[in-house]
């Protein structure tokens, strides 16, 4: 893996500027197909990758590109998802602050093969250092040529716009995304139709995620097949796990998709600390729902950890450790999507707000019996009800506690 | 009292109305040049941004009440924003919320009677293999600890 590692994400920041980036081949790769593929080569080039995306909902990249309509003389958009809100997750901040010329030139590639020339980045407002960090780097590669008009002497161009969010975990939700983009309050669209189709600007827009951009360089340089090896056949390449919580050594690993989440766990990540015992582990950011220990040999991939009841989502592995009152794990769970619910949708915006009313009261002692009952009735009537799908998942992921961890929540309502 | 952005402002402003096709598409980056400057966006802000881009004042608000990093009043000379999502709580956030309230005399959403600091508590910010953690002024800290809480604290007291 060695050197996969270096090709995503670079060990530190040292190397961030264009000269570094430059002397390691960078750029390389987006003149090659510019100047010498055609966009639909390109395009199959990644579908062959089975590359999925890397923001959570983990749909074919190539696939997606695909769905944009060909010909035409209007505008289509790119738009890389920086808005990294996903509890647990913080793997595109070091993109970023780290390899901000990776993301530009798959930013290229990606544009080229589907025929865009304008792309913004939405990036979460909490990211100034890493906005900077991106502004710095497109005014590199903007005063080099690699931005903007004519690219590698040809007619084709890029221009790249980058879009500071202001403090809204909804929008990073696709549509809400867009909404936000075009000044408006962050609350998601109707689909269809799909942003593919009518996105920004009422124009054909592709949506990818921060590492699944950044990824594309790599896919194009060594050929889709040595990516492909590197994972599965349905979902290629490595990916970057986040691990926080209850670990000796919280961080980002880039490893093979498919790594099974107890050998990233105690291996990666370090294991827990000495003399903690795992209670739960929650794999794929917050809104996956949590798996017990005899759960977590599960291989870290979309179709996996489906099957086993939750979700890869961003790939944010969180370990809880025995002594942690799950009350307490619930409690910034209900907190969070009570806070985070834009409100388009009753079921979402009311259902959450009463859940935390419901496990505050339990926490501060004074819950009633059939408060877990009430919980769970109020998660399920959210559930296939919502416009978006943070409903579901605040429902999901509430629901695997509160389900899960019964017998402990029994006893703290009993107290 | 009407508002008025400095001459740099309004140079920032014009460039951000200049980067989108729409214009209205500008609001957010236009009301975060008005915070960077003012602090926070005020009704004179509001109405003086709704002309320039040609919006209902009404548009201007909803938007501004919508997300949580835009202030509608005045805050301290600095801001603590205390992250309490699964990452930090398991590391302890609580606990050292309630030393920040305790230490600075103050709730969540208020701030310092000197003027001195705001308080905020916020969802992750992605920052959680460092957890527990802050952002003083939009910089992260992390991870804390009792101590290095103490010590914040005292720093942002003798800033005031
Ligand atoms: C509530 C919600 C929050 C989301 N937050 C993010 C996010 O912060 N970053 C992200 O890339 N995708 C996020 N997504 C997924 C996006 O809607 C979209 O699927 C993704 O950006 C597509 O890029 P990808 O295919 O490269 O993963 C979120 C989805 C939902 C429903
Ligand atoms: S499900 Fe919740 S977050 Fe999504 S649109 Fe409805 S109210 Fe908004
Ligand atoms: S939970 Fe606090 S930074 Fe992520």
């Amino acid at each position: 893996m060695p050197e996969t590692a270096a090709a995503l994400l670079p060990a530190d920041e040292a190397g961030w500027r264009l000269e570094d980036y430059l002397r390691r081949g960078g750029y390389g790769t987006a003149r090659r197909v510019v100047t010498t593929m055609a966009p639909g080569d390109v395009l199959a080039e990644v579908r062959q990758a089975s590359l999925r995306g890397r923001g959570g909902a983990g749909f074919p990249a190539g696939a997606k590109w695909g769905f944009v309509p060909q010909g035409g003389s209007g505008p289509r958009y790119l738009c890389v998802n920086a808005d990294e809100a996903e509890p647990g997750t913080f793997k595109d901040r070091l993109i970023l602050l780290r390899a901000p010329h990776l993301l530009i030139e798959g930013m290229i590639i990606a544009s080229f093969a589907v025929g865009i020339r304008n792309a913004f980045v939405y990036v979460r407002g909490e990211y100034g250092p890493a906005v900077r960090r991106l502004e710095e780097a497109l005014a590199e590669a903007r005063a080099a040529g690699l931005v903007g008009p004519g690219l590698f002497g040809t007619d084709f161009g890029l221009d790249v716009v980058v879009h500071r969010g202001a403090g809204a975990y909804i929008c990073g939700e696709e549509t809400a995304q867009l909404e936000s983009l075009e000044g408006r309050r962050g609350q998601p669209r109707v689909k269809p139709p799909f942003p593919a189709v009518v996105g920004l600007f009422r124009s054909p827009t592709v949506i990818n995620n921060v590492e699944t951009v950044a990824t594309v360089p790599g896919i194009l340089a060594r050929g889709a097949d040595r990516f492909l090896g590197l994972g599965l056949p349905k979902d290629g390449g490595t990916r970057l796990f986040c691990v926080s919580g209850a670990v000796r050594r919280p961080g980002v690993y880039e490893l093979p998709v498919g790594t099974p989440l107890r050998e990233i766990i105690e291996v990666h990540a370090g294991g827990l600390p000495e003399g903690a015992r795992l209670k739960a582990v929650i794999p794929g950011g917050l809104s996956a729902p949590v798996l017990l220990p005899g759960e977590i040999e599960v291989r870290m991939d979309v179709e996996s950890l489906a099957r086993a009841g939750s979700m890869l989502g961003s790939a944010g592995i969180v370990v809880i450790a025995e002594g942690t009152p799950i009350l307490d794990v619930l409690m910034a769970t209900a907190r969070f999507y009570a806070h985070e619910s834009c409100g388009k949708c009753t079921p979402c915006r009311i259902g959450t707000s009463w859940i935390l009313k419901i496990v505050g009261r339990l926490r501060a002692g004074g819950g009633a019996p059939d408060d877990l009952d009430l919980v769970a009735g109020l998660a399920e009537g959210i559930k296939g009800r919502t416009l978006c799908p943070l409903g579901d998942a605040a429902a999901l992921a509430i629901g695997a506690m509160a389900a899960k961890f019964r017998g402990e929540l029994e006893r703290a309502v009993a107290r | 009292m009407s508002y008025l952005p400095s001459a740099a402002a309004l140079q920032r402003i014009e460039a951000a109305l200049a980067r989108y096709p729409e214009r209205t598409a500008a609001l957010l980056p236009v009301l975060q040049i008005v915070q960077d400057e003012a602090g926070f966006v005020g009704p004179e802000a509001e109405t003086w941004v709704a002309a320039k881009l040609g919006l209902r004042p009404a548009r201007v608000r909803e938007v501004l009440t919508f997300y949580a990093l835009f202030r509608r009043a005045p805050a301290g000379r600095h801001t603590l924003a205390v992250c309490r999502n699964v990452s930090c709580t398991l590391a302890g956030a609580e606990g050292l919320l309630d030393l920040i309230v305790a230490g600075l005399g103050i709730g969540p959403g208020q701030t310092t009677p000197d003027g001195a600091v705001s308080l905020d508590t916020v969802e992750c910010l992605g920052n959680c293999d460092h957890a527990p953690c802050v952002q003083v002024d939009g910089v992260d800290r992390g991870p804390l600890t009792r101590e290095s809480v103490a010590a914040l604290i005292e720093e942002l007291k003798s800033h005031a």
